[in-house]
């Protein structure tokens, strides 16, 4: 099987462990993912504060060229890009003058965009097109007796909700009892991280790290999953400014494709664990190398 | 002795048209409806930190005080997570009209000068374009140093930790083909928006 | 008798509506058009033909100016063909000698151009004029009305419509599907704004209601087929099996203490299931008719709802000579002709499961209004006291308003009770407990009579009145005392701050909406609904209780959300209507009946069996079909399907429509 496959800026450079971990996942899973030829960046929420109508010319380049790919589906794991993907999407069906805007700037390109590419979260595709039983056969070492937070993020769930529910998703939940590690029950799990804030105005930025973080530790959990690379960055990063103004809440925060990493049995090298500023700390059961 | 501040706003103060300018990017029709029932603060994680909540800005726009709304700090403290555009009983796009309003702030330049968000999306938006990519770590330094770098001494740790693990690079990433995309962003302006959207300078947005 | 063409005088009118056909339509122009038609011996234009002066208008051209015919071109004939009708009789001339041409609703109202709707009603003038010459001179229909009355549903609308009935000396069949009369009335603890005891005020009703000599109240039962039309309608209503005589059974509940479960451990729904039944059970107290009741899903002397006789049946043995347990009972098919049908099948709440946000089904101490009632309620599951799931007792408690309602991702509609009954169960939930109350509303809805008065009332209690929408009920804790309860974010609009305010129990003031099956329902009585599912009145304004459907008519909820001072007199003016009719013993119906040419029928019979009202029968002797005019509706189906032609209809004859036809095609 082979998808096409939109890294996004972040996976390229902070988010490096994500890429890391996910390719091998997927290539044990017998899916190659391809990485698409000369992407651009989305343009996330940044661009989108800037000029609407060009923040999606940035995203039908990507659709366009993932099209050219000729490829089934395109695969996008950092939350703000899958969003601005499909965001795009919506508008260019929605909206012909847009249409005509993008078409006419994607001729510049010797582009064309019909609209015939999904774009997909690797979550959904593992768990709703290749399905739990093959990730199942795969894992050598259960994540047994460890207890994790499924943390989604928003823009996976709003303002489209595709592939889970709105309100309580459970794609990752039951992936990772799949993997064989007790879930916690975490009301927060669709709550705001803070997005590019904890950079910009870090109070209220970090307020909402430090929320998510307490409340993973106070229902035992031992680690957060994750599924897009500022997420995890805002959760992982800054445990010294947290600290210094409210207490610590040191717990890892690691991309769900690393627990299946570890659950495959690949080396935790390997999977950028090394990576996190909070180490994950020895699965029961077995050593990993943090 | 405190000082004394009058707030009392007279038409004067309200630039007519402004409301209905922004309502009528196609989506946003629906803050007509507006019944001001609060559930957007009340959802909203980063609304304790806002000087107008939501709500409060919805009505300032809907009656045309374009001026507190521009300059206002809730425009930049939205995270874009959508809470607010999913829980809407009348279902208004909060979030889109946040992006409206931050376009805008941006293009009269209304907005305090070192004003550290709207420096980050202009730096944000001018690396895209010409290399089609961005690279955060440069990103980052060049928002610090525009805004305040002082602060950029206190990230040092951050980076210092971000650099130990390999997630520090700059090395500017950039597209093989640069002046593709320049060129065909460069279309957008030189079209006649209006033209092709229908008098609307704006993507459509349905219902969802 | 046929007139020839060249005896035909046609008056023709077209009116000016004031503006509303004036402003698009050129009248004189079209009058003037008029008066060169083939037939017409008069063409006026005036301002309003409805009125008096306008109706004498035709009466007296009609004898001065010897008119055999007479058109009007005015508005849709749904609002005056009746009017003129009566005037055209007036005159002298037999009323179905007129035609009526709509130019308002089919043209003024709908086009922009001047020119072309002139033009159009022109058309449309030249095509009635075309038709009326071929009219003949008919007789009304009298159909005669049966006297009784079915009402559907025995909540509050359905009381009070029959004991109005009934007191009126009719006999009412009173059909409803719970084993006991009462509705959602029965379960409320108090009524706003007199804090009167809901039970209190019901039970002397449904007590009258069981006693009365014309009432034949049929409880456990459904409405499962209806036939016929006004005036004569066949219905039959399935009787469940409650596997209890109902004439033998004395209410005594020997049977319920007896019952081989010694402990109570089946939801309880009409406590709504916070407490627990036994499978024999009677559902409240002052149910009526005062008959228990077993459910076959869980009585041990079933399985799966088939019996199987294998329990010790000491119900049986508890019943003793009284012999009131059957557990071979049957369901039972009654047919009844009644002539007039109210419908007051009432309402449901929202389920607040659809608003996860609120926490309903994930946290335990969150709860609906409904199911506040019944624990405040002294004959509830905690006979009036306030324990939550937990086992404790609140200390603070937070009341939701508009759950469900006012919201686009719902139900649109304001249900128009909640804010009143949220601030009732403020009042009655400060007397249970010595908790602090807020109320969480967007505004503060209080039409009636003593509504403002009230929420004064409650402003001087001590409630906390926060105007903001709650956005979240979570029970993650962010300060020492938010640990264990459940937080309320909310912003307070008025006072200018978002808050997070840590309660024990939250209530939801869910909203009412339409039955799941109200769709099935009205397909079954023949009514319309609006979009939102509630039943249709005819005229919001000025038929609130009739229906499109002649003889059926609708009292309560499920017209609309309203409050029990507006049901009841809802239900007392559905009462009203029907007498109406049955008083005057008979309706008059269109004379559009079909009858069969005998000479023409080949007496193939395809007509038969398509008749919907079972009008045409076979006449052996003659080998031809005949329409019994009685039964007859004008539908239509056997003119259109007969092979030989041979079937005519009374208004739409076929040189009638054909020259319609042809004078709108004329250039």
């Amino acid at each position: 099987m082979k998808y096409s496959y939109f890294p996004g800026c972040s996976l390229k450079g902070t988010g490096r462990a994500y890429e890391e971990s996910l390719l091998p996942v997927f290539r044990a899973m017998d899916i190659e993912l391809e990485e698409l030829e000369d992407w651009n960046c989305c343009g996330a929420t940044a661009y989108m504060a800037v000029d609407e109508v060009k923040a999606c010319v940035m995203a039908s380049r990507n659709l366009a060229i993932a099209e050219k790919a000729g490829h089934k589906e395109l695969v996008a794991p950092c939350n703000a890009c899958y969003l601005v993907l499909n965001k795009t999407k919506h508008y260019l069906h929605e909206s012909p003058s847009v249409k005509r805007v993008i078409d006419a700037a994607l001729k510049q390109g010797n582009l064309t965009y019909t609209g015939n590419v999904p774009v997909r979260h690797p979550l959904d595709v593992l768990v709703n097109s290749v399905g739990l039983d093959e990730v199942k056969k795969r894992v050598k070492q259960p994540l047994k007796g460890l207890k994790v937070a499924p943390y989604y993020g928003c823009q996976i769930v709003r303002p489209y909700s595709t592939f889970d529910d709105q309100y309580n998703p459970t794609t990752m939940d039951r992936l990772l009892e799949a993997l064989g590690a007790t879930v916690v029950t975490y009301p927060l799990k669709t709550r705001c991280c803070g997005g590019s804030l904890t950079g910009t105005l870090p109070e209220p930025g970090l307020l909402c790290s430090y929320i998510l973080l307490k409340e993973a530790i106070k229902r035992g959990a031992d680690v957060v999953a994750t599924i897009c690379p500022l997420c995890q960055f805002n959760l992982d990063g800054y445990h010294d400014k947290i600290e210094a103004k409210w207490e610590s809440v040191r717990i890892p925060t690691v991309y769900f494709s690393q627990l299946m990493g570890l659950a495959f049995g690949l080396p935790a090298q390997e999977l950028g664990l090394h990576r996190g500023f909070v180490p994950m700390k020895s699965l029961p059961a077995q050593t990993v190398a943090a | 002795m405190a000082e004394l501040t009058r707030t009392i706003k007279y038409e004067a103060d309200r630039v007519p048209g402004f409301g209905r300018e922004v309502m009528s990017v196609p989506g946003c029709e629906a803050l007509e409806s507006c019944i001001q029932c609060g559930t957007c603060s009340g959802v909203c994680p980063l609304s304790i930190y806002m000087d107008y909540s939501p709500r409060q800005v919805m009505a300032l726009t809907r009656a045309d005080f374009k001026n507190e709304v521009l300059r206002s700090h809730t425009i930049w403290l939205c995270a874009s997570c959508y809470s607010c555009t999913v829980e809407c009983p009348r279902q208004i796009r909060i979030t889109d009209i946040m992006y409206e309003l931050k376009q805008r702030a941006i293009k009269e330049e209304i907005y305090p000068k070192k004003f550290t968000i709207p420096v980050l999306a202009k730096e944000f938006y001018k690396m895209a374009h010409s290399q089609g990519r961005v690279t955060e770590n440069i990103l980052a330094t060049l928002m610090f140093l525009k805004t305040n770098w002082l602060a950029a001494m206190g990230q040092w740790k951050l980076g210092l930790g971000l650099l130990l693990r390999g997630r520090f690079s700059l090395k500017m990433e950039s597209i093989k083909r640069k002046d593709e995309l320049n060129r065909m962003l460069t279309t957008v302006d030189n079209l006649s928006i209006d033209s092709l959207t229908d008098g609307r300078s704006a993507p459509k947005k349905g219902s969802h | 008798m046929e007139t020839k063409k060249q005896d035909v005088r046609i008056g023709f009118y077209v009116c000016h509506c004031g503006h509303n056909i004036a402003s698009m339509v050129d009248c004189p122009a079209v009058a003037k058009y008029a008066e060169k038609l083939p037939g017409v011996v008069l063409s006026r234009d005036y301002k309003y033909m409805c009125s008096d002066p306008g109706q004498e208008l035709i009466a007296q051209d009609i004898r001065e100016h010897k008119l055999n015919r007479v058109v009007v071109a005015s508005c849709s004939p749904l609002l005056h063909e009746h009017t003129f009708r009566g005037a055209t009789e007036k005159g002298g001339l037999n009323p179905f000698y007129f035609h009526m041409v709509n130019i308002r609703e089919h043209n003024s109202w709908v086009h922009t151009d001047r020119e072309e709707a002139t033009a159009k009603a022109k058309d449309l003038t030249r095509a009635a004029v075309e038709r009326v010459a071929h009219h003949r001179a008919l007789e009304v229909k009298k159909v005669p009305i049966h006297p009784d009355v079915l009402v559907v549903g025995g909540g509050i609308a359905g009381i009070h419509a029959a004991m109005t009935l009934a007191k009126a000396g009719k006999k009412v069949y009173l059909v409803e599907r719970e084993p006991s009369i009462g509705g959602h009335m029965a379960k409320f603890d108090k009524t706003f704004p007199t804090l009167d005891c809901a039970a209190c005020i019901l039970t002397p009703k449904m007590s009258e209601v069981g006693a009365h000599k014309n009432i034949t109240l049929w409880t456990y039962s459904d409405v499962i087929k209806m036939d016929g039309y006004v005036g004569n309608y066949t219905v039959t209503v399935k009787r469940k099996p409650r596997y209890i005589n109902e004439d033998l059974c004395t209410g005594c509940q020997e049977c319920i203490s007896s019952c081989v479960f010694k402990e109570p451990k089946f939801a309880d729904e009409f406590n709504e299931n916070l407490g627990k039944r036994k499978p024999v059970y009677i559902p409240f107290p002052q149910a009526t008719p005062q008959v228990v009741l077993i459910d076959p899903d869980v009585c041990l002397n079933f399985k799966r709802g088939v019996l199987t006789d294998k329990c010790k049946k000491t119900c049986v043995e508890a019943c003793g000579e009284k012999k009131a347990i059957d557990f071979k009972q049957t369901e039972k098919l009654e047919e009844i002709k009644v002539g007039t049908i109210i419908v007051a099948t009432g309402f449901k709440t929202f389920e607040a499961e659809r608003i996860p946000q609120y926490g309903y089904g994930r946290y335990p101490n969150v709860y609906t209004a409904l199911e506040i009632e019944r624990l405040v309620n002294a004959s509830g599951p905690t006979a009036g006291d306030v324990v939550m799931r937990n086992g404790q007792h609140p200390k603070s408690i937070g009341i939701i308003h508009c759950v469900g309602s006012r919201d686009k991702k719902t139900n649109r509609w304001c249900s128009r009770v909640c804010c009143m009954y949220s601030m009732k169960l403020a009042h009655l939930l400060k007397e249970h407990t010595e908790a602090e109350i807020y109320n969480f509303y967007i505004d503060m809805r209080t039409p009636g009579k003593g509504y403002e008065e009230f929420y004064d009332k409650l402003l001087t209690e001590g409630v906390h009145f926060v105007r903001g929408r709650v956005g979240e009920v979570t029970d993650w804790a962010f300060t020492p005392e938010e640990e264990g309860k459940l937080v309320i974010r909310v912003e307070d609009t008025l006072a200018g701050y978002v808050r997070r305010i840590p309660v024990d129990m939250v209530v939801l003031s869910t909203g009412l909406e339409p039955h799941t099956d109200s769709q099935d329902v009205r397909r079954l009585f023949n009514m319309s609904c609006g979009s939102e599912g509630f039943f249709l009145e005819r005229h919001p304004k000025l038929a609130p209780v009739n229906t499109f459907t002649d003889g059926i008519y609708l009292a309560g909820c499920c017209q609309g959300p309203k409050d029990i001072p507006d049901t009841v007199a809802q239900a007392g003016a559905a009462a009203a209507e029907a007498m109406v009719l049955i008083d005057k013993g008979f309706v008059e119906q269109e004379p559009n009946t079909a009858f069969i040419l005998e000479t023409e029928c080949s007496g193939c019979k395809s007509c038969i069996p398509l008749c919907p009202y079972s009008a045409i029968t076979f006449v052996e002797e003659r080998k031809t079909a005949t329409i019994n005019e009685a039964l007859c509706k004008g539908c239509g189906t056997c003119v259109g399907a007969c092979p030989s032609g041979s079937i005519v209809q009374n208004l739409f004859e076929d040189e009638e429509i054909f020259s319609e036809i042809e004078g709108v095609l004329v250039q």
